[in-house]
């Protein structure tokens, strides 16, 4: 059995007694060595989520272990960059790497971290308060990666970078997860920006997890159908939209497909918005536990 | 040194688009027996693709026999593609063929349609991979 980044079983959260539950019933399981999307709606959960990754949240209900452990435990280990990018305004940037290096002397790696600056034409001398959000996130990005963690935890990252910037810092966190075998939790709204960096998707709606697994596992596990109206039995059907007397459905296939329609795999674009206008749709968790590691033919 | 370019709208799934781009160089002698094919970590940091896609990749091509991991040290081509180089006889006479084509007044996209259907008419699609 691979090894797990991060496992959460029947995980909860509600914020305060009255109030709604923000996670519910969140079990899945994310293999080291991964670039996983979490991917949902505004107000989904997923920052609840990484926040309890990264041991700043502990669960109502249920658990969740990081790299094998309590997240408290791990926390040397993973390195985390909240939505906003919190850092401290009065600090250099050179200062701030220098912090990096103080508070994390054993993994500390300065050569990535003046990289990812220095790419940037930041000046070392400039304060943080004085960066655009942009320069932020690189030095937020500069700080998370030079602490080498084994897990990275970023909360929609590429949210205010430019398309060249964004492009080679996206390049930057690939080819460190290529080296160093990190394992990536992203965050975003943008499947653009997600399609073909990750290769693990957690699809988040209502505080339930809808959608976890081996991105290629699910697609291959979907199929988009259209041909003449009819009972769908017994596949299960994420979405179906009548037109005329033509269906079209995005199914989950149980069983033989009709044979006179088309039947095409679904893109992760047409998968994601299925799952996102239907949130009644059936939850599919893929356990790379259960179903080994296998390669779909496409 | 090949440098891979990903196309997100293809449709056609990324690994693949590698194989076929590494296929592709070793066609037309841009890779040769012995050459290093670039690391993942280069591949990825140009590309900003899955790590893991490269890797699939690779383990493709090797499977087929055309590159070989070499532990440490990197993933280098084993043998080339084709049989039909760039001086070969066959293009020699593929090229007298096309000039009395032009003589005879086709425009450039008759040939290519004439030159399709008869490649299409000698490798049936079960040829393909």
């Amino acid at each position: 059995m691979t090894e797990t980044a991060i496992a959460a079983a029947a995980l909860g959260k509600r914020f305060g007694r009255r109030g709604g539950w923000a996670l519910r019933e969140c079990t899945f399981r994310l293999p080291v060595g991964r670039v996983c999307a979490v991917v949902g709606p505004n107000g989904a959960g997923k920052s609840t989520l990484l926040a309890h990754a990264a041991a700043l949240l502990a669960p109502t209900e249920g658990s969740l272990t990081v790299l094998g452990t309590h997240p408290a435990a791990a926390r040397e280990r993973i390195a985390y960059v909240a939505q906003g990018k919190p850092l401290y305004p009065q600090l250099s940037v050179a200062d701030t790497l220098l912090l990096g290096r103080e508070l994390n002397p054993a993994r500390w790696d300065a050569s990535v971290a003046e990289r990812i600056v220095a790419a940037g034409d930041l000046d070392p001398k400039a304060r943080v308060r004085s960066l655009s959000g942009g320069q932020r996130t690189r030095v937020a990005l500069a700080l998370a990666l030079g602490k080498r963690p084994e897990l990275l935890l970023l909360d929609e990252p590429m949210a205010d970078l430019d398309p060249l910037a964004r492009h080679e810092l996206m390049g930057l966190l690939m080819a460190e997860a290529a080296q160093y075998g990190t394992t990536v939790v992203m965050s975003s709204h943008v499947v653009a920006e997600l399609e073909g960096s990750c290769d693990y998707l957690l699809l988040i709606g209502g505080g339930r997890v809808r959608l976890a697994g081996d991105l290629d596992d699910l697609l291959a596990a979907h199929l988009l159908t259209t041909g003449p109206v009819r009972d769908l039995d017994p596949h299960t059907v994420v979405e179906s939209r009548t037109t005329g007397r033509q269906l079209t459905a995005l199914i989950r296939p149980r069983g033989p497909l009709p044979t006179d329609g088309g039947a095409t795999a679904p893109s992760l674009e047409e998968l994601l918005l299925a799952h996102l206008r239907n949130p009644d749709a059936p939850a599919l968790v893929l356990d790379p536990a259960r179903t080994p590691a296998q390669e779909p033919a496409a | 040194m090949v440098e891979y370019r990903i196309d997100r709208r293809s449709g056609v799934a990324t690994y693949v688009q590698i194989v076929q781009q590494t296929k592709q160089a070793l066609r037309l002698g841009l890779l040769e027996p012995g050459d290093k094919l670039p690391t993942a970590r280069e591949v990825v940091e140009a590309t900003a693709i899955n790590p893991n896609t490269v890797l699939k990749a690779y383990r493709e091509l090797e499977r087929e026999g055309l590159v070989e991991a070499r532990r440490g040290l990197g993933t280098f081509v084993r043998k080339s593609l084709g049989t039909a180089p760039a001086d070969s006889p066959l293009r020699a006479e593929l090229d007298a063929w096309a000039s009395r084509a032009r003589e005879a007044g086709l425009q450039r996209d008759d040939v290519a349609a004439l030159f399709t259907a008869v490649i299409d008419e000698q490798f049936s699609k079960g040829d393909q991979e």
